[in-house]
């Protein structure tokens, strides 16, 4: 796999996991957290991140490259991870971008050592519950077909989903890895750690939740629902976009995490 | 040789196919009509109770949440099975124990039922298809693990006697687990486990219990029961692999005639054709291992019930190694075919009722099995013979 110039790949350990990590770029750190889909560097907000700041990207556990021990099962076991991460790399304060679980994790970090979190960019995430008992926040997507997922997904799905016939078995065989780390990480409570809820006040660090405007995953209520749970907390939102404005939108992304982070 | 009477307890009285998504998971239960359901489960029991009658065991499982098998809690109606029974064994297979919680629970239930029938369970234990990970919110990663663990504290439940000990496990944790009663049978009822794959026997033979394989047709069964010789000699076992530790399970009708045989055959493939189920449920995360997976995505599987339905004939299905049907004959000499090819095998589970096979079409078959082919197996096919021989592939063909 080609990698844009700025992006080195390592493999470090942390806790006796072997973590794929990625890093690139100059200026100060930001700790980017991927979703469900797993981090390809050849993506184009990629290169946009790295042009300004020094991009910190792992592959969590079970993701990409990442290894996965039989103990490890929850955000939270990643969360504790990526403070290790942060004293390996002598990140003494860094700005966190998480999207989707990405966002759930981000948020699990700031909870527990809001004093090294710059600010926080929260996009599509999920990890609490929200609405009633009886209706899922966030739809099933174990329980549809792909095409379903891919409309729920995407602003325009026929121009943005993958298309699996043109790779090869190593990154088809990624892509299944990844959804089985996802499913083991979200299925139970679905996409939420009951407890988040009443952690996040303790959160300082000024924090944008960024939600595509076709997001069909996380909904509005949810985003601001969410966000009436953290202290300093704003919504934007990127028209033309769905789950992941990073991929649909990605000058727009690009904009609105800049105007944010560097305000 | 021994054989058991098999029946998933389905519901037929569906809609068209073309109205629903999947008989499995989500089908809506208006679909269900009790009193329908009710003389159903009678004409069933009555079913079992004429194979104990013609020398025949009995077999039960559990599915979740599907029309194809209405019997999500299986060890109520083992319980019933063996109130209305006498001498039968009793074949639970299986509890799925990588989607129950409470693992010791299980051992409970089964030491429970041992005793109630005085001592005729035969604990089967399965890790579930995949259609039962939605139904049971069960996580689809590591239900092998899963079930590892919880089959050993399982044992360890039902073979402790000197007061409470503790677990503390990966998935389970139980301070004081001492078990009333404990089984009938000593040290516990005989275990079955059911895998179609060879990895899964190879793990099943190292441990000596029985092994059950479904619909694997001559060479999958093969695969299988020599990968459980294997497992079983790896481990120390010995070279001879008893012939009663490996079971086969297949659609049988067995008539009078070859046109009453056809016409038992044709209603009974309704077990393979009505299973319409799509993708996201039968091919959950964590399941099966990514890189099959990947062949999904690719698209290199497509609609595996479409595809096969499409070609799945009584013929197809017979010269596959899936069914035996015919007069009795016929359905010896399938049998024997299949016998000599995998290696032999010493308990032949019969899937005897499926779909709108009536109750009196049922039992015909259940008594000319019963009656004229079974003896033929008992006398040729003894249950002390050792397994993994080989026959001239001219002597096989009967």
């Amino acid at each position: 796999m080609a990698y844009p110039a700025a992006m080195k790949r390592e493999m470090i350990a942390l806790a006796g996991i072997e973590i794929e990590l990625f890093e690139g770029g100059d200026g100060s750190p930001l700790l980017f957290l991927h979703g469900a889909q797993g981090f390809m560097p050849k993506q184009s907000y990629v290169g946009q991140l790295a042009q300004r700041r020094r991009l910190i990207a792992p592959s969590h556990p079970g993701f990409g490259a990442s290894g996965l021990p039989l103990w490890l099962d929850s955000i939270d076991d990643i969360a504790h991870l990526y403070l290790e991460l942060m004293d390996r790399k002598r990140l003494d304060r860094v700005d966190i971008v998480g999207c989707s679980l990405g966002g759930w994790l981000a948020a699990e970090i700031a909870t527990k050592s809001p004093e090294r979190i710059g600010k926080l960019a929260l996009v599509g995430p999920v990890g609490v519950k929200i609405g009633p008992p009886d209706k899922l926040d966030i739809p099933d997507i174990f329980a549809m077909s792909q095409d379903k997922v891919a409309r729920l997904i995407f602003h325009d799905p026929e121009k943005s989903r993958l298309d699996f016939a043109d790779m090869s078995d190593e990154e088809l065989t990624t892509i299944a890895r990844n959804r089985e780390t996802t499913a083991l990480l979200t299925w139970e409570p679905w996409m939420h750690n009951p407890k988040l809820r009443r952690r996040l006040h303790r959160i300082t660090a000024p924090t944008l939740f960024i939600r595509g405007a076709s997001d069909g995953l996380v909904s509005q209520s949810y985003v601001d629902g969410y966000a009436k749970l953290i202290p300093n907390a704003k919504v934007t939102t990127i028209a033309a976009a769905g789950h992941a404005p990073q991929l649909e939108q990605p000058e727009e992304f690009t904009r609105v995490l800049f105007a944010f982070l560097e305000a | 040789m021994k054989a058991w009477h098999f029946s998933e307890t389905a519901y037929p009285y569906l809609p068209p196919e073309s109205d629903y998504e999947s008989i499995r998971v989500s089908l809506p239960n208006r679909n269900y009509d009790p009193k329908k359901g009710a003389a159903l489960y009678d004409r069933f029991i009555e079913e079992w109770q004429v194979a104990e009658a013609e020398g025949v065991n009995i077999m039960l499982n559990e599915h979740h949440q599907t029309a194809t098998c209405v019997d999500p809690a299986a060890p109520l109606l083992l319980a019933a099975l063996a109130r209305v029974t006498k001498t039968a064994r009793l074949l639970i297979l299986g509890n799925p124990i990588a989607n129950r919680r409470q693992p010791v629970r299980v051992a409970e239930e089964m030491a429970f039922v041992d005793v109630l029938s005085h001592g005729r369970i035969e604990a089967g234990f399965v890790r579930g298809v995949p259609y039962e990970i939605s139904a049971g919110n069960s996580n689809p990663v590591r239900t092998n693990e899963r079930f590892a663990e919880a089959l050993d504290l399982i044992i360890k439940a039902w073979t402790s006697h000197d007061g409470p000990f503790s677990h503390e496990g990966r998935f389970f944790h139980h301070r004081q687990v001492n078990i009333w009663p404990r089984p009938y049978q000593s040290p516990h009822p005989p275990v079955w486990i059911s895998t179609t794959t060879p990895s899964g026997a190879m793990r099943v033979g190292a441990q000596g219990f029985v092994q059950a394989t479904f619909l694997t047709g001559y060479d999958g069964t093969r695969k299988v029961y020599d990968s459980y010789r294997r497992g079983w000699r790896e481990a120390g076992r010995g070279q001879d692999v008893p012939i009663d530790r490996l079971a086969y399970a297949a659609l049988v009708y067995v008539g009078e005639s070859e046109a009453e045989a056809r016409a038992g055959a044709e209603k009974i493939m309704w077990y393979i054709r009505a299973n319409k189920v799509p993708q996201h449920f039968s091919f959950p995360p964590g399941y099966a291992p990514p890189q099959a997976f990947a062949r999904i995505l690719r698209g290199d599987v497509g609609d595996q019930h479409a595809n096969f339905s499409a070609k799945a004939t009584v013929d197809a299905v017979i010269n596959a190694g899936l069914m035996m049907a015919g007069t009795p004959d016929q359905v010896y000499a399938q049998i024997r075919k299949l016998y000599n090819h995998v290696g032999g095998f010493g308990h032949l589970l019969i899937m005897g009722q499926a779909g709108f096979l009536e109750h009196d079409e049922t039992v015909r078959s259940i008594r000319n099995f019963a009656r004229h082919v079974f003896p033929r197996l008992k006398a040729e096919m003894p249950d002390n013979a050792i397994s993994g021989f080989s026959v001239a592939p001219e002597k096989a063909a009967v």
